[in-house]
């Protein structure tokens, strides 16, 4: 490959916390690697397993599910049953064939601007290691028979 | 929705935050490329007049159906775009906004090709979510007419005093004994020298007498549930074991008392007994009885005592009190460094090292001294007394739970520690190791310049050690002088740490009873650090003095006061607005199964019959729209307004054609 491998990461990110942290990294500047395209939901718990396995069957390289510390939620616990959800989820994509390094769940809240940036560098060395979604690898055929019809 | 969507895109340049970076014409043509945009256009300013009237008039030129603004973040303009939308025809909730300024052109300047890229993108996954929203009407619903103010400093009180002039019934809790906070230990306040209990107490005063104010005091808040309008506090009014209706204040109670211990509110400098008042101002002039020191010697319910008021009841039990409030206003103040941290000043450990709050009650009139200043090791009357300013402020140390921020407070309340030993200790030499005398209020800088000429030695450089002459208990404080550029060593008869200010214990458990966050610093996070520094983001909730950050009295009454101006706008226009953001259940895919049940945490989803069949429902008003129960129903009849699934999963796939 001449060019170097770019992942195409989806961050899910609650409103009040992380989605907040990373409006304060752009306020204050901060410079990070525009590989995340982020979708803003109120509340991780809202956080559906199927969004996950949707953007790794779309061929995303990676997802990253971002919300308040525990025990700072907005609406009291969402992040705790999100948590469990994607420690299900690491599991369950393993099965799949995804390492389970694709999809991470970190906690920024909205005055850790720095720390989204750090996430984000992070997650982003951890894909570019992982290489491209397997599916993309397989080939475009294959991408096309693997994902599902939409059922929601 | 059978109806053919027609959307318009409106991106925005910001001035050259957003153009500066990407090209928002090539991003205009992008947009005009995909599936539903009927129009797409681009302006300097989208959120200014010109740029809304924009808005309203394309919807009615291109018989748009829903609106996509490219700018900066939701959490900023979305309110402006969706006021434009609504005035255009279109229901508000068929806007949506795609932010490409502060997780775009912000955050990747520096590789513009790439920003560019990830624009269209972002707009391209908002075009998808704007084709799948529904309208929504907002509810409207009463306002109690009613607040709380937890806390009772200066904050609380002038809070307190605005809510009930403006004619709303106000709940004051207060979990000491006595209000009036930390103000009420202060001696004078800087820099006009006003005696801080004479100004003070006449508004304590106000606070008892006024028929809008309910105060609580030696009660915490235990429960707040509901929302802007409709908040349900529960209370625990702890036991006094003292009937306030009965006790008159008298005080013979404290007199017959045998037992002695620690004053909390002089710092411990002079003891109280275990049937107290904190302060002979108290307000409310109750005895408290404290039950952990008390001995149950039955004294103080004798003849000569209590006696026939019968005011006393050992057995007396707290009491949980039930509220119902429309807004509620955070007042809960601050506490002081534990400057014990800082080994190297020997606080605690040599005895002429006090902090500045205990020398207020050292230099105060009603403190243990009555106002003479001596040393605490011999009682003796210091002649040289060194002030170490940013005792815990301004500092890197981690380690040492110091503060990188400026307490604002202690440069001022050293100055006007360092003027009233010059006017009560002839000859006395102050000797203040700063590191910028921070100066900055109304007539502050005067004063500083008034310190240096009355004898004031200002000498600039962070102390790094003291140590003690074990005889006769002087104090050898090892600085540098930075100005000289020069080590300096001298012997002191006192030294006082004006120790930082720092975030409450006691906040943290009303941050998370209301699930208010915190900036980095500890204190409570404002809605907006400039525009709205009274406000959180719990609606209905606002904030007043320290809790928000460290300010002057005067700063704390002003922000007080701003705050019970926008708590009262809620209950004066007796309604409000609530998002149309709440859950609903399709009870035809319903299993009636319970999984969402168990999940809400605010008890919102409830099982019910419906046509001879169990399935779950959501009680909107309770609901607050967080979606947990929608993504955990396995049979997918839980419909999550505005972050529907079919939303999500097109900005997913949306995303997906990235590549």
């Amino acid at each position: 490959m001449a060019e170097e491998f770019e992942p195409n990461i989806l961050g899910i990110l609650c409103n009040w916390c992380t989605y907040a942290g990373a409006d304060l990294a752009g306020t204050s500047r901060m410079q990070y690697p525009p590989n995340v395209r982020v979708i803003r939901i109120m509340c991780t718990g809202r956080l559906d397993p199927a969004f996950v396995l949707k953007a790794l069957s779309v061929g995303a390289d990676g997802v990253l599910i971002s919300g308040c510390h525990i025990g700072d939620c907005h609406y009291l616990a969402g992040n705790f049953k999100s948590r469990r959800r994607v420690a299900l989820l690491r599991k369950l994509i393993e099965e799949y064939g995804y390492d389970r390094e694709r999809l991470r769940m970190t906690f920024v809240s909205a005055s850790e601007g720095a720390l989204w940036a750090e996430v984000v560098q992070d997650m982003v060395n951890t894909i570019k290691k992982l290489g491209p979604n397997p599916l993309k690898q397989a080939g475009a055929a294959q991408l096309e028979g693997a994902v599902a019809d939409d059922e929601f | 929705m059978d109806e053919e969507k027609r959307i318009g895109v409106f991106v925005c340049h910001c001035g050259t935050n957003i153009a500066g970076v990407i090209n928002v014409k090539e991003l205009v043509e992008y947009a005009k490329t995909l599936p539903h945009v009927a129009h797409a256009e681009d302006y300097t300013y989208m959120c200014s007049t010109p740029g809304q009237s924009m808005i309203k008039d394309r919807i009615k030129e291109f018989n748009l159906n829903g609106t996509v603004v490219a700018a900066c973040s939701p959490r900023l303009h979305e309110p402006t775009f969706r006021k434009a939308t609504e005035e255009g025809g279109v229901n508000s909730f068929l806007f949506t906004m795609s932010n490409i300024r502060e997780q775009d052109t912000w955050v990747h300047m520096e590789e513009p090709e790439k920003a560019m890229e990830k624009a269209k993108d972002l707009v391209r996954m908002e075009v998808a979510r704007a084709s799948k929203l529904e309208p929504l009407t907002p509810k409207t619903v009463p306002v109690e007419k009613a607040a709380l103010v937890i806390g009772a400093g200066i904050a609380g009180i002038q809070a307190s005093l605005e809510l009930a002039d403006a004619g709303i019934k106000t709940y004051l809790v207060e979990k000491e004994p006595s209000i009036g906070g930390m103000m009420s230990r202060l001696d004078k306040t800087f820099p006009t020298l006003d005696c801080s209990q004479c100004i003070l107490t006449p508004k304590m005063v106000d606070v008892e007498r006024n028929p809008n104010i309910e105060l609580m005091t030696y009660s915490e808040v235990e429960g707040i549930s509901g929302y802007i309008g409709n908040f349900d506090v529960t209370i625990r009014k702890k036991s006094r074991y003292v009937y306030e209706d009965k006790c008159n204040g008298c005080g013979k109670c404290q007199e017959v008392c045998p037992v002695s211990r620690p004053n909390e509110f002089d710092l411990g400098l002079q003891p109280r007994k275990a049937a107290y008042v904190p302060f002979p101002q108290a307000v409310p002039l109750k005895f408290t009885i404290d039950m952990d020191s008390c001995i149950k010697c039955d004294l103080c319910k004798g003849e000569e005592a209590c006696g026939e008021l019968e005011a006393i009841d050992f057995d007396k039990p707290d009491e949980l009190i039930t509220v119902k409030v429309g807004t509620i206003i955070v007042a809960t103040g601050f506490d002081m460094y534990d400057v014990e941290r800082k080994e190297e000043w020997g606080y605690k450990v040599f005895d002429n090292v006090v902090t500045g709050i205990e020398f207020e009650r050292l230099i105060g009139a009603s403190g243990p001294t009555g106002g003479k200043v001596i040393r605490p090791s011999d009682g003796k009357t210091p002649k040289t007394v060194g002030f170490v300013l940013c005792a815990g402020s301004r500092d890197q140390d981690e380690e040492d739970g110091a503060k990188p921020y400026c307490s604002r407070v202690c440069c001022m309340y050293s100055l006007k520690h360092a003027h009233q030993l010059i006017e009560k200790i002839p000859g006395v030499v102050p000797y203040l190791f700063y590191m910028d005398i921070r100066s900055f209020g109304k007539a502050y800088e005067e004063f500083y310049y008034r310190i240096q000429r009355e004898g004031g030695k200002f000498i600039r450089g962070r102390v790094a050690r003291i140590t003690e002459d074990p005889v006769t208990k002087n104090l050898f404080v090892t600085a540098e002088d930075t100005l000289l550029g020069a080590p300096l060593e001298m012997e002191l008869d006192m030294v006082v740490l004006a120790n930082a200010v720092v975030p409450a214990e006691s906040t943290q458990k009303i941050k998370s009873l209301l699930t208010l966050s915190n900036s980095p610093d500890g204190f409570l996070l404002e809605a907006h650090p400039k525009l709205n520094p009274m406000s959180t983001t719990t609606d209905g909730v606002f904030l007043a003095g320290m809790c928000q950050g460290p300010r002057d009295i005067p700063d704390v009454v002003a922000h007080a006061a701003a705050a019970a101006a926008a708590a009262s706008i809620p209950i004066h226009r007796g309604s409000v607005t609530l998002e149309p953001i709440y859950a609903i259940v399709d009870p035809e895919h319903c299993g009636g199964c319970a999984t969402c049940i168990g999940l809400c945490p605010y008890g919102a989803t409830e099982l019910k019959t419906v046509d001879d069949k169990l399935v779950a429902s959501v009680n909107e008003a309770k609901c607050k729209g967080c979606g947990t129960c929608g993504s955990a129903c396995p049979s997918g009849a839980i419909k999550m307004q505005h972050f529907t699934n079919e939303q999500i999963m097109s900005e997913i796939e949306a995303f997906a054609q990235g590549w």
